[in-house]
């Protein structure tokens, strides 16, 4: 079996990639994900990788889907305003359907923010971000276990899907050091990459193109495709991936009369606060949406109809909670615990596990 | 009379063996679609056509890879370098080529241009220089020179307004990382030739593995938004456009 070493999850997704056969990695350093890249920087060389210090955000996630224009796998890593200096190239690889991992490891507020803890980039990871109306595969990991593990994942869903797929971690999840075991996954199979750019002496069929709407749409005499038929596409990819690819956790849930709803790092405060509860006699529950987009409203609100109260937690003003407030569509009451939950008023504040008990509380 | 005419149809070169597999959308008088069949005589000639890969952003070329018979992607407006780049650095044996408008490679691309060339990919761009953005709609590009008029400097470029204007070839030439940067034209047979001779310098460069980024920058005509006849967009070009944007070789170095 894999090592298990103590390793943080910063270090965790880098080693993930690697896992992955990630190909080439392009960043430009920001707190709080710059290990990313450091360690990239050392690895990669050594391994015949490719590692490229881009001049800014925007050609490093245009480096990534270069990497995919010629089939190989590879990965950006940001922090909240670089990831909004990303939007374009993400939206440009939505649109040519270019595989590729962006991780956000978010600080917490609007412009440059703070450089520590907050969750305020949910809504733009799950709604798109970038213009044009795509969505990406958002994986929110709550541990350093999970920060490797579904860095392989994205991979697999990326080459899957031919689309980018976001790692939505936070400073806290980035700086905080567990046990990890080293173990390769094994997502399943993969369709052949008929698209890519490998030169036409390398191959029997015709030249390949790859481009968004515009290239193929305006002037190509003879070459027409159908732009309506693109659009419809997108669309009905992202039915198939919100068919089949949600993934949730749960924790003491299934006799819960108080439902509780968090991702990522106020995750595991929102645990701590369940199991504090227990103690006390309070039947609560969690439910952890893994996938914030496909996003668990199904399972959501079938758990709140079960419980009958539901209480939202995340270190933002509320943006997960539109989500599963149009889950149980008003048939269970929605309280939500944020930002006037942390502990103290500095940038170093978190919710914690106590205070979530004393919202139960107020609730019950 | 008809001998005299006969004399003329002296064959002096012959179309590449690999062609568009469409028609051109470009406007009458346009030299975007010169560029294209210079450029394809070129690949052509050296051979690459099956390991070559062209990389285009938005503007007037950006419909151009469907000009290409070769693999060809489309990337954003002024980033397509660092796409390229990711390519080539991953696949050293493909021949990966920019072609770049006056905004591409110096306005929004401008960032990514430099480092380009001090990162020393082994790329070849091919700038093409209208002196305006053409797409757009003729708006004052960084190459309009000081009192032409566009649509955004309608009392003529002002130094103090519109601040200005960027030699590219001489500007590129000066980097470490630059192994050629020339400047031609196509605006006349010779021209042509010239521009023919600098572009394949280019790509050799690239194909022997030197280790540096290599450039040519090429004048071309926008009779549409300059609001001239193309044969007076001919004129101008000579009488303006060259002295101001003199034709030559400003780098050739074979550092491997």
């Amino acid at each position: 079996m894999g090592d298990k070493i103590f390793i943080d999850g910063n270090e965790a997704i880098a080693r993930g990639a690697i896992a992955a056969k990630c190909q080439l990695y392009a960043g430009y350093p920001i707190t709080p994900q710059s290990e990313i890249g450091e360690f990239m920087s050392g690895e990669f060389p050594k391994l015949g990788k490719v590692f490229i210090q881009a001049e800014d955000e925007i050609a490093a996630i245009f480096m990534v889907e270069g990497a995919s224009v010629a089939g190989d796998r590879a990965m950006t890593s940001t922090s909240s305003l670089g990831f909004s200096l990303m939007s374009e190239g993400i939206s440009h690889m939505s649109s040519a359907e270019m595989p590729g991992v962006v991780v956000n490891v978010m600080r917490l507020g609007p412009g440059a923010g703070t450089i520590q803890e907050g969750q305020t980039d949910y809504r733009q990871a799950t709604k798109g971000g970038g213009h044009g109306g795509y969505r990406c595969i958002v994986l929110a990991p709550c541990s350093v276990q999970e920060c490797f593990d579904l860095t392989q994942l994205a991979f697999y869903l990326a080459d899957k899907y031919r689309m980018p797929v976001v790692l939505l971690s936070s400073y806290l999840i980035g700086h905080m050091a567990e046990g990890v075991e080293l173990s390769t996954k094994d997502c399943g199979p993969l369709p052949e990459k008929d698209y890519i750019l490998t030169g036409t002496a390398n191959r029997s069929d015709h030249v390949r193109r790859i481009g968004g709407l515009s290239a193929f749409g305006m002037r190509s005499p003879g070459v027409h495709e159908s732009i309506t038929k693109r659009l419809l596409g997108y669309k009905e990819k992202h039915q198939r991936i919100a068919e089949s690819e949600i993934r949730y956790d749960s924790y003491q849930a299934d006799d819960a009369q108080l439902l509780v709803v968090a991702f990522g790092s106020t995750s595991r405060m929102a645990k701590e606060a369940v199991r504090l509860a227990r103690i006390e006699g309070i039947k609560a529950g969690l439910l952890r949406p893994i996938t914030l987009w496909p996003f668990p409203g199904k399972a959501i609100k079938e758990a709140a109809l079960r419980a009958g109260k539901v209480l939202v937690v995340e270190d933002n003003n509320g943006q997960m909670l539109e989500d599963v407030e149009c889950a149980i569509q008003g048939h269970v009451a929605v309280r939500f615990l944020g930002i006037e939950g942390r502990n103290i008023e500095t940038a170093s504040g978190l919710i914690h596990p106590e205070r979530i008990v004393q919202e139960m509380k107020s609730i019950l | 009379m008809s001998q005299g005419l006969d004399n003329k149809k002296k064959v002096i070169g012959k179309p590449p063996n690999i062609v568009p597999p469409g028609v051109t959308g470009f406007c009458p008088g346009c030299h975007y679609g010169i560029f294209t069949r210079v450029a394809l005589e070129v690949i052509d000639e050296l051979g690459i056509a099956g390991r070559t890969i062209h990389d285009s952003g938005g503007g007037c070329y950006g419909g151009a890879m469907l000009l290409y018979p070769t693999d060809n992607c489309h990337g954003a407006h002024g980033p397509d370098l660092a796409l390229a780049t990711a390519i080539k650095r991953l696949h050293p044996d493909l021949i990966v080529w920019c072609q770049l408008g006056d905004g591409a490679a110096l306005s929004i691309g401008l960032s990514h241009f430099v480092h380009t060339f001090l990162r020393e990919e082994q790329l070849t761009l091919i700038l093409l220089n209208n002196l305006c953005y053409g797409q757009t709609g003729g708006q004052m590009a960084p190459t309009t020179p000081l009192g032409m008029v566009t649509t955004t400097t309608p009392g003529g470029r002002d130094r103090k307004l519109h601040g200005l204007n960027i030699h590219t070839a001489e500007f590129v030439a000066q980097f470490e990382g630059c192994v050629y940067s020339a400047r031609g034209a196509l605006d006349t047979p010779a021209h042509y030739e010239q521009a023919k001779k600098m572009i394949t310098t280019a790509f050799q460069k690239q194909i022997a593995g030197v280790n540096g980024t290599s450039f040519v920058e090429i004048l071309t005509a926008c009779p549409t938004n300059w609001g001239m006849k193309p044969v007076d967009s001919l004129n101008f070009m000579k009488e303006k456009m060259i002295p101001e944007y003199p034709l030559g070789e400003f780098k050739n170095v074979d550092l491997i």
